[in-house]
């Protein structure tokens, strides 16, 4: 990296892994081909995923860097901010990003007119450039405008899906969001009328000074209620179960691992970067609301989940049951429950989206992700259906996976905030999980497949990578050092110690 | 008395924010037509394009131009006018693309009104 | 070899085995060829290179790998440990002879499954000896969990796949609740949860919240099968008489008592308990289990059933022992782990040959048998006699111990308990033998088309294991030994 190019490669690289799926964008609706369309998104996505390794491994050896857009220096320029936390999200959202539309050619072209496959290359690559803008950027009023920029992609992507139930679950979805969206953005505009910046390092400072109790506290309310529609906390996460089921399946794999991921990362940034632990927890107390809610999420998620009879759905309401750990730990308001919160972000969006994609399989060959067509998915499409047990199991959280790390840490954070209860609720829920992962394996294992099938398993060029997903999801439950390392250093950056 | 009516006044801006808001959510949940909802959705959004506008705005300030030799003038604070363009262009975006989906709901389901979308849902 | 490392191949060779066995699969005579291989050489293992390791007084130790900060998957070898794991991998290689000639016999179909899922649970079973702490421990337990699952529902009946539910629901659904809690809590607590001689929570804790610790282990180690959280054990009966046999004879049960045994030894510590009283309620509920399912045993008129709650009362002997907390109580636990093996495994192979010899599974039915099947009666009778401890048996010994426990701690009417229930014990066992040998057998015309054989490998085992309730009797001091060096091990100091 000695020669000027390499220089200046380097030291633009947090405004690349933003910009380059911008302009390719539009150029995959250029070319107006598909598989020329997907080529380059998967080669965009390669490329963001590598730039964001080398942000981490920068950040990691030299701290945080901070990049004046333009050259117009913070807090008046729009910076980005590249922090161990956001370096960990925008690795989440670029590798699952890669993985999942590498797998997705076969599926898309077979759940989706294919005359129109490039449009979805462009919608997928826009979302990516707003959820990594999301993630990466240094003052408020950007979040925003990256949020609508994904959430935009996202109705796109989802009204493209197979159904026609698609359309009016990313119409509602789309209503929830924009008022989930304006919300946020009310409450970014108190915070600049009582501070008069938009800088989140300069809004935490400057809000610290202020006795203006009643206009942050709208503030923050406004905050949490937009940022809870958008990562799906019931009740206010309702839109989610019909988005993620009728939306093709790839793409389900894609949001469920990303979007509701980085939606939670912008609720710690702004409950612990911009309000800070006091303001948010000794003041408001708002953990006396989130962490209820939390606790009901995970139980009606996953209660939800038992008495479902399509695969995907059931997914998708376990993805609620999840978000309700993960709010959890934000609630905990202590470094061990963030960490739990945080390595579950990156635990669960493996697995969820491995096991979506497990999903994208299925209905790949079968057509369907009914309970009632994947019987006897065990004989049928072998490999498949175990990599959805080696999934299950991790969602569950059985020792040596990765779901058992996170919630080892939430136990762990609750047992430290004295809050017993809590952890063994934690742990109950778990039970619920067994239960509605045990259904579907005891539909692929014990009931026999239908009578003309036979086998036929789902292509390599999908096997592989839904493989390579749920392998990570349990190698990262023996070697932990990598996610918890930086999921520790997070949490500590997080609530303002030194990292 | 006189503090509160002029509390009440002095903050009117707010209150009138505060009732597009309410009336932009009251449209968007009871309503069951369709593009209603969208109409509903913008009422909605530009009531925080007011909020912001109007808190830019300051008692005699004129337009943040800098006229040689004028340094002690008022001015209004430009910064939120630059934000809602882009807010506005965002609610542009969402306006088009729910509209968008709403003709091709029309086109699948031959309706725009959600009972009757809903109704064809049950049925699968 | 260096016991350490010996550690690690012993541990992998079920493994191993269960890699071999579905690689095989298609040649039945090879795969049962290398279950009995690796089987053999598990045990060679296990009695040639780790036992006079311990038995010097060596403590075996492997870290394999910290996957959490604090917590590390950790083997280490201690005497109850060794005791366990002896049995297990001894018992292994009878059973799959046994399983051998039962499958073959009922011409069952997954006969490769179901060998893989057997060494598997065999795995879990040593991984749960060896555990140096209570995460790996909690990791094997789980693991015993999930591969017997496929064994219990092995028929793939509508019966089977709800005792499957039954099963996983209970074992796993407390081990998550509870188990995990109070191994996260400890760990909270103690900052280790490394098993240590004396205990890790000494001074630790506050006394009033150790009833409710020891109430999480005691009551998420289901496989103990303690009441209320006993259900799985009959239900699991659904599965084949071999899994029956040598899961919920030996490996599967045995590792919950083991468990508990463990965590008051090495957890607790045998101080702590005693001077705070901590376990007495435990004890009450373990004396309750013993006697109700003694009484609930009189009543079931399927022979395995009956072994089933006979098995949940003397589980419950077990952790009366353990929660007794003397010296004499918990090395008459750990003998009781292995008197008890020995006597049910015979029992359950008994109940298999009789199903398969002659399609009996009902105690009723059983008169007359024993002059047809005498061998398969005989083994039961003395099996009987060492579950009941009569001398000159295995079983005595561990009666013994447990009872001079209860003396030592002062609990006089438990001395009665344990009478008591050995009279109910009578009550269960002594009729079914008494039916077969001297009832006139029931005229029955279908008796022509179902001859009534007894098939060498089913008949071989019950006696082999009967004969070694006899040898346990005469060898017993050597294993007591080797529990007592717990506290003392005879290479140096306490």
């Amino acid at each position: 990296m000695s020669s000027p190019l390499g220089e200046l490669i380097r030291e633009n690289l947090p405004a690349l892994q933003v910009i380059l799926p911008m302009i390719m964008a539009p150029v995959c609706v250029l070319v107006r081909h598909r598989t020329v369309a997907w080529f380059l998104a998967v080669a965009v996505t390669w490329t963001t995923f590598a730039i964001s390794l080398a942000l981490l491994q920068i950040v990691r050896a030299h701290g945080l860097i901070s990049y004046a857009m333009g050259g117009w220096e913070a807090p008046w320029g729009i910076e980005l901010r590249i922090e161990p936390v956001n370096a960990f999200v925008l690795l989440i959202v670029s590798g699952i990003s890669a993985v999942v539309l590498s797998a997705a050619r076969r599926s898309f072209e077979e759940e989706i007119p294919r005359d129109r496959l490039y449009l979805l290359y462009a919608a997928f690559l826009l979302c990516e450039t707003g959820l990594l803008g999301m993630a990466g950027a240094g003052d408020a009023f950007n979040v925003f405008v990256f949020l609508e920029i994904s959430s935009l992609a996202t109705y796109a992507m989802i009204a493209m899906g197979p159904h026609r139930r698609a359309l009016t679950s990313a119409f509602r979805y789309l209503v929830m969001g924009t008022v989930g969206g304006t919300f946020i953005l009310f409450g970014i505009g108190l915070l600049y009328m009582v501070t008069g910046t938009l800088n989140i390092e300069d809004l935490h400072h400057r809000l610290q000074a202020i006795d203006a109790d009643r206009t942050v506290l709208v503030a923050l309310v406004c905050v949490l209620i937009g940022t809870s529609i958008k990562l799906a906390l019931l009740p206010l996460g309702a839109w989610l179960p019909n988005a993620y089921t009728f939306a093709p399946s790839a793409v389900t794999a894609f949001l469920a691992a990303t979007a509701t991921k980085v939606a939670f990362y912008v609720m710690a940034r702004f409950v612990y970067r911009i309000f800070g632990a006091d303001l948010a927890f000794e003041r408001f107390h708002i953990d006396s609301v989130l962490m209820p809610l939390a606790l009901i999420a995970m139980f009606l998620g996953a209660a939800l989940a038992i008495f479902e009879r399509d695969v995907k759905r059931l997914l998708a309401y376990s993805s609620l049951s999840q978000i309700g750990y993960m709010v959890l730990g934000l609630s905990l308001a202590s470094v061990t429950g963030l960490t739990g919160g945080i390595v579950h972000l990156f635990n669960h969006a493996l697995m969820k989206s491995g096991l979506f994609l497990v999903m994208a399989c299925a209905a790949y060959r079968i057509g369907s992700t009914r309970l009632s067509a994947l019987r006897g998915l065990g004989k049928r499409m072998p490999i498949t259906a175990a990599t959805f047990v080696a999934g299950g199991l991790a969602m569950i959280g059985v020792p040596l996976t990765a779901g058992f790390v996170s919630k080892w840490y939430l136990v762990k954070g609750a047992l430290e905030n004295d809050l017993w209860p809590v952890a063994l609720l934690v742990l109950l829920s778990s039970l619920l999980a067994v239960i509605y992962v045990w259904k579907v394996v005891e539909v692929f294992y014990f009931q026999e497949p239908p009578e003309e099938a036979g086998r036929q398993e789902a292509p390599w060029s999908m096997l592989l990578p839904t493989m390579f997903l749920i392998g990570a999801s349990l190698y990262f439950g023996i070697f932990t050092d990598g996610t918890v390392g930086i999921a520790e250093w997070s949490a500590r950056e997080l609530l303002g110690g030194a990292p | 008395m006189e503090t509160i009516v002029s509390n009440f006044l002095g903050l009117y801006n707010y209150w009138a924010v505060v009732v597009l808001m309410m009336m932009g959510l009251y449209v968007l949940t009871a309503e069951r037509n369709l593009v209603k909802k969208v109409i509903g959705l913008n009422i909605f959004q530009m009531s925080v394009i007011m909020f912001y506008i109007s808190m830019a705005k300051i008692k005699d300030g004129t337009a943040p131009i800098i006229v040689d030799g004028a340094r002690d003038t008022v001015y209004s604070n430009p910064l939120p006018h630059v934000l809602m363009l882009t807010a506005i262009v965002v609610g542009i975006g969402t306006t088009a693309l729910a509209l968008a989906l709403v003709v091709r709901i029309h086109e699948e389901f031959g309706t725009i009104e959600e009972d009757e979308i809903q109704e064809q849902e049950g049925r699968g | 070899m260096d016991p350490s490392s010996a550690l690690l191949w012993v541990l992998v060779g079920p493994a191993l085995v269960a890699v071999a066995v579905a690689a095989l699969g298609r040649w039945p005579n090879l795969r049962e060829g290398a279950t009995l291989v690796g089987a053999s050489s598990v045990f060679a293992g296990v009695a040639g290179v780790l036992l006079p390791s311990v038995w010097a007084g060596g403590r075996p130790r492997l870290d394999l790998v910290e996957f959490l900060p604090g917590l590390t998957l950790a083997l280490e070898l201690e005497p109850l440990g060794m005791v366990f794991a002896l049995v297990a991998s001894g018992l292994w290689i009878i059973t799959s002879v046994y399983a051998a000639g039962y499958l073959r016999g009922k011409n069952e179909s997954h006969q490769t499954r179901f060998f893989v899922c057997f060494a598997l649970a065999i795995f879990g079973a040593l991984g749960v000896a060896f555990a140096g702490n209570m995460i790996t421990l909690f990791v094997f337990y789980e693991a015993i969990t999930l591969s017997t699952f496929p064994l219990v529902t092995h028929a793939g009946t509508e019966a089977a796949k709800r005792a499957g539910r039954v099963y996983l629901g209970v074992l796993m659904g407390t081990s998550i609740a509870f188990l995990l809690l109070a191994v996260a809590w400890t760990q909270h607590l103690a900052g280790t949860t490394e098993f240590t001689v004396g205990g890790i929570l000494n001074g630790r804790v506050d006394s009033q919240l150790l009833p409710w610790l020891l109430a999480l282990y005691a009551l998420g180690t289901a496989k103990a099968a303690l009441m209320p959280f006993h259900r799985w054990l009959p239900a699991a009966m659904v599965a084949p008489t071999p899994v029956s046999a040598l899961l919920h004879a030996v490996a599967v049960v045995k590792a919950g008592v083991f468990t508990i045994t463990k965590v008051v030894i090495y957890i607790f510590g045998l101080d702590l308990l005693q001077t705070t009283g901590a376990s007495t309620w435990l004890q009450a509920l373990a004396a309750f289990t013993l006697i109700s399912a003694a009484i609930v045993a009189l009543s079931q008129d399927n022979l395995k059933r009956r072994l089933a709650y006979s098995t949940i009362s003397q589980l419950a002997y077990i952790v009366l022992g353990a929660s007794l907390v003397t010296t004499s109580s918990l090395v008459g636990a750990g003998l009781h782990i292995v008197t008890h093996a020995f006597g049910k495994i015979t029992l359950f192979f008994c109940a298999g040959a009789i199903y398969v010899g002659a399609h009996k599974s009902r105690i009723s039915e059983m008169h007359g048998l024993g002059v047809k099947m005498p061998w398969t009666f005989a083994a039961f009778f003395v099996a009987s006699l060492s579950i009941i401890g009569i001398p000159p048996l295995g079983g005595a010994w561990s009666k013994w111990f447990l009872a001079s426990g209860a003396a030592e701690a002062e609990r006089l009417p438990l001395l009665a308990l344990y009478m008591v229930s050995s009279l109910l014990a009578i009550g269960y066992l002594m009729p079914v033998v008494g039916k077969a040998f001297f009832l006139p057998p029931d005229d029955n015309e279908h008796d022509d088309e179902h001859p009534i054989h007894e098939p060498w490998m089913c008949v071989l085992p019950p006696v082999l294991t009967a004969a070694g309730c006899v040898a346990l009797f005469f060898f017993m001091d050597p294993i007591a030994g080797l529990l007592g060096s717990i506290w003392t091990p005879p290479g140096g100091a306490p």
